[in-house]
């Protein structure tokens, strides 16, 4: 069976959840063979053994991890040629998508980004995408080269299976042209027990309605109470109110968790196409003809500021 | 300091998008065409560099005869020349046969110290063509800017944006030429005045068809295409839900429906 190369996302070794969603997927195409680029391999080893990872190919070294995206292509690129896999999977951040797009004009092969469901049939791998906000679903394949798809964080429930991990050294020297662009620093804006946006399971958010900055303590209230990561619309972003970074919409962060909360965002296309996919939406609105009703599961019209609060309170005490 | 700022012609984000049935690519003429909001951001953060910095804005545009629209947009910004690339041949490009002709359009005008773009289309979303063109150009990638500093030390020029990232922002440098991608919260960018409207209509637009680039049909539009829509359909609708009007027992009412479906 061929090998089917999986990058792994993470940061210094810890591996994010994505890839353990990544190697589920793998596993169904061929022989998951883990990539690892950077430092970190020895805690990593684990994690990536638990989801079934055949073998680990490992860059390590100053170089990889000191440049922007072109270094992790390179990897890549020499392993798609070394070991001819029957496809490379990515996680769909930024990152990810900028080294397959890099990755598909090295080695002349097509790519599919944001996939949330890849399955083979035969020899043909097909990748589903929600597009256009979710509105439409299409079903592509890779015409040409090894298939690069790039999947979205929570689509698909994480199989543990076993796996040795084991580590294969890749020697690579990397081109000039890949040390092109060189990071020099690192900022962590805010650091906390919250879960990342984009693989959260749970992500509550707040939008104009919120009212100011100092009033998003309520939506990271219910947050911490649910284990939730913190979203925001483009409107409460733009007004300042809350970090860019955790924009969920067009021209930000695509969502889909198991539960979507939207509180004070009245649902424009722009955030819409952010979440639309999200498993269970529930919204708090004051206004009852908001469109983010169009999409709930559950809805309550009500003032954010009475019903989070209390939401919050009900949970903890639930909880325990 | 000559920038070339890369600009799209996309369907505006209110009108409703759908694939045309005959070839699987996006029906352009069902929707309202706009010039891509990230790229408006491009643009503005190109003319005040050029203030700060001198030298020449060019607008390059890849799309149909309607994206002539945009162009005369982008120049009534502000911008000094555009170069519009039009082929029947390009109908149906992928990015990797975008960043192809944006990659050979910009090696044959050549002489630029930046390539700026946005860092999304707001109807494909892939997020790609930037880091593409990057590889193609053999040029180093600075995206997702949400800020830009050009520093000239001992003549030679460096540029230094910060990289938004999921917690934050990473600080990454290069020399210029580079290409370089920006986030919507960089600028505010300037309407165009009256005084630039009358202006773009002057400002010279020259067109390159894909034989000027060197291209082969075969290398772009659908033929060209790497990756094939084997089948496509409308999302299901979702089930309407449950509204309530909160009179005091709404949140109540709310964790009975998380407790429901487990989530608490």
């Amino acid at each position: 069976m061929a090998e089917v190369l999986v990058l792994v996302d993470h940061t210094d070794g810890g591996v994010k959840k994505v890839t353990a969603e990544l190697l589920t997927f793998a596993r169904r195409l061929g022989e998951p063979a883990a990539v690892f680029v950077g430092s970190g391999f020895d805690t990593a080893k684990e994690s990536l053994a638990q989801y079934g990872a055949t073998k680990t190919y490992v860059a390590d070294g100053d170089d990889l991890s000191s440049y922007l995206v072109a270094p992790a292509a390179e990897v890549l690129a020499k392993l798609v040629s070394d070991t001819t896999p029957a496809a490379v999977l990515l996680a769909s951040g930024a990152e990810g998508k900028e080294i397959a797009g890099r990755l598909a004009v090295k080695t002349g092969s097509g790519v599919i980004t944001d996939a949330t469901d890849v399955t083979a049939d035969g020899g043909t791998i097909t990748a589903e995408q929600p597009i256009f906000g979710g509105s439409t679903v299409v079903r592509s394949t890779v015409t040409t080269g090894t298939p690069i798809i790039t999947v979205r964080p929570n689509s698909v429930a994480a199989e543990p299976a076993d796996g040795a991990a084991d580590k294969v050294d890749v020697s690579i020297e990397l081109s000039e042209a890949a040390k092109g662009a060189r990071i020099t620093d690192r900022v962590v804006e805010e650091k906390g027990e919250r879960p990342e946006l984009s693989e959260a399971a749970i992500v509550v958010s707040g939008g104009r309605g919120v009212g100011s900055g100092e009033n998003f303590s309520v939506i990271e209230a219910l947050a911490d109470s649910l284990g939730a990561a913190v979203g925001a619309s483009r409107a409460a972003t733009d007004a300042g109110w809350y970090p860019h970074q955790h924009q969920v919409g067009q021209t930000g962060k695509t969502v889909s968790p198991q539960l979507y909360i939207a509180a004070g965002i009245s649902g424009a296309i722009q955030h819409r196409a952010g979440m639309q996919t999200s498993k269970t939406i529930v919204a708090i609105n004051k206004d009852p003809e908001a469109p983010i009703f169009e999409l709930v599961d559950f809805g309550v019209v009500g003032d954010l500021h009475q019903v989070v609060p209390a939401l919050t309170e009900k949970v903890k005490a639930r909880k325990g | 300091m000559n920038i070339v700022v890369c600009v799209k012609q996309v369907p505006d984000t209110w009108s409703e998008k759908k694939l045309a049935a005959s070839d699987s690519t996006l029906d352009r003429a069902a929707t309202d065409p706009v010039m891509n909001e990230m790229d408006e951001y491009a643009v503005e953060e190109a003319l005040k560099l050029q203030e700060a910095h001198g030298g020449e804005v060019t607008i390059l545009c890849m799309g149909p005869d309607a994206a002539t629209e945009t162009v005369r947009k982008a120049l009534s910004m502000g911008a000094d020349k555009a170069i519009h690339v039009i082929d029947d041949g390009l109908h149906g490009s992928d990015a990797l046969a975008t960043s192809l002709a944006l990659a050979k359009a910009i090696s044959k005008a050549g002489g630029f110290d930046l390539v700026l773009l946005g860092s999304e289309s707001s109807d494909a979303r892939m997020s790609v063509v930037p880091a593409m063109l990057a590889e193609r150009l053999g040029l180093p990638q600075l995206t997702f800017a949400k800020e830009v500093t050009i520093n000239t030390v001992d003549g030679a020029t460096k540029i230094s944006i910060k990289r938004l990232t999921d917690d934050g922002y990473q600080v990454v440098e290069a020399s210029t030429p580079a290409v370089v991608s920006v986030v919507e919260k960089i600028n505010e960018p300037r309407y165009p005045s009256f005084k630039g409207i009358m202006a773009a209509k002057k400002k010279p637009v020259e067109t390159y068809g894909l034989a000027d680039l060197g291209v082969d049909t075969g290398e772009v539009g659908t033929a060209g295409a790497w990756s094939k829509v084997e089948s496509f359909e409308a999302a299901p609708p979702r089930q309407a839900g449950t509204v309530v009007t909160d009179e005091g027992e709404g949140a109540d009412k709310l964790l009975e429906f998380l407790a429901s479906k487990k989530f608490v």
